[in-house]
């Protein structure tokens, strides 16, 4: 049986490398240049450190995986992401709002885990955290752009936040292997960070002129057990196809 | 420009049969060129006649733009980077952009283009004096 350690790395990095897949989208498409290089360098951080979780993770394994095999040869259900990160990127505010929920938290997770008695997770959230900082930054100032701008980017932002504010609530939330790290001091407690969050995203969303949502949605979970929208089998179908058709290649 | 200069360059060690140990740290986890720095330095090594010698990737503590020295700040600037600003704004301010010289022609009266650029580790600024856009190279540490 897989250890916890093991399975809370691969699902930290299948995070970052769905979320770091769908800005990678993004290229050629983006409404100017700077934008582009800023989601493509935003997907190059996340996908960096996927692969120093997966090296981890491959490594606690201890069973002849690499890297790449946990990442091009694992169908929908062994993935374990968060189901927020796998949606489509939809528009710029849907992505840009996206960015900012999930910036929001990891930018105070990673830095929670630069205090984790493992020095290997310690490591890695101490790269992480520094590139976070950067992430908060430029997608919360991109809330408050489109939020508080023309009625047709104040319309797409409201739009974005009833379509994925629901999905927030699962990344606050612990599983049995994440329990066992916390009691040992390996990981934090997400759901210790929720009020910090929300702070800081109630009062983005006060500068950008966003109404909270009054009534709490019920939350969509199920990434974690491997139980994911539709719309991660056709992201991965498209990611791993080249690693499929030619296995055990390398650039 | 050196690696060492960088910062990216820790520690070079010869042990006790003799191989020589050259210790990178990577600057941005997903920056591309960690892999072609590591190819060339042990290249280097190998073209200098250590052929047992090996590179070794140290992760912690994370690499941070004040290991870049004087000279890499002075070289980064003749080669119209502004290097990093020593004491940048508070990072989780918004809307809040560090006040940059120009590598052309110092004046502090410059704008930020954008956030990101060619590389995760700079952004575009303008010079509003000399009108020159140039790469500014990011401030990377952890606050706090």
């Amino acid at each position: 049986m897989a250890s916890a350690l093991y399975n809370t790395l691969v699902a930290w990095a299948d995070d970052q490398l769905v979320l770091g897949h769908r800005l990678s989208e993004w290229t050629g498409k983006a409404h100017v240049l700077e934008e582009e290089l800023a989601l493509a360098n935003m997907g190059l951080d996340l996908i960096g450190q996927a692969r120093n979780l997966y090296q981890y993770a491959a490594e606690v394994e201890n069973g002849g995986r690499s890297e790449d095999d946990l990442a091009y040869l694992r169908g929908e259900r062994e993935y374990r992401n968060l189901l927020m990160l796998e949606r489509p990127n939809t528009d710029f505010a849907h992505t840009m709002l996206r960015q900012f929920y999930y910036a929001a938290f990891m930018q105070r997770f990673w830095e929670a885990l630069t205090g984790s008695r493992d020095e290997r997770l310690a490591a890695i959230a101490a790269k992480a955290v520094v590139e976070l900082q950067y992430h908060r930054r430029h997608s919360a100032e991109w809330v408050i752009r489109l939020g508080d701008g023309t009625a047709e980017s104040a319309a797409r932002m409201a739009d974005a936040v009833d379509t994925l504010h629901r999905y927030t609530g699962e990344m606050f939330d612990t599983n049995a292997d994440l329990q066992a790290l916390i009691d040992d001091g390996i990981a934090t407690d997400p759901a210790a960070l929720r009020a910090e969050w929300e702070a800081d995203v109630r009062s983005v969303f006060e500068r950008a002129t966003i109404a909270w949502p009054d009534q709490e949605p019920p939350i969509q979970r199920g990434g974690r057990n491997g139980i994911h929208t539709e719309f991660l089998g056709l992201l991965l179908a498209e990611m791993q196809s080249l690693h499929r058709a030619h296995p055990g290649q390398t650039w | 420009m050196t690696v060492a200069d960088l910062g990216i360059l820790r520690d070079v060690t010869v042990d006790a049969d003799g191989t020589v140990i050259a210790t990178l740290t990577p600057t941005y986890s997903g920056c591309p060129a960690t892999a072609m720095i590591e190819a060339m330095v042990a290249s280097a090594l190998r073209e200098a006649g250590y052929t047992t010698a090996r590179v070794e990737t140290r992760l912690s503590p994370a690499w941070t733009t004040d290991w870049i020295t004087e000279e890499g700040r002075d070289k980064l600037r003749d080669y119209g980077i502004a290097p990093p600003v020593a004491h940048s704004p508070d990072p989780d301010a918004l809307f809040a952009e560090p006040r940059v010289a120009c590598p052309r022609c110092e004046s502090t009266a410059t704008e930020q283009l954008a956030a990101f650029g060619s590389t995760p580790c700079k952004a575009q600024y303008r010079c509003t004096q000399c009108h020159e856009p140039f790469d500014y190279f990011k401030c990377h540490r952890q606050f706090g």
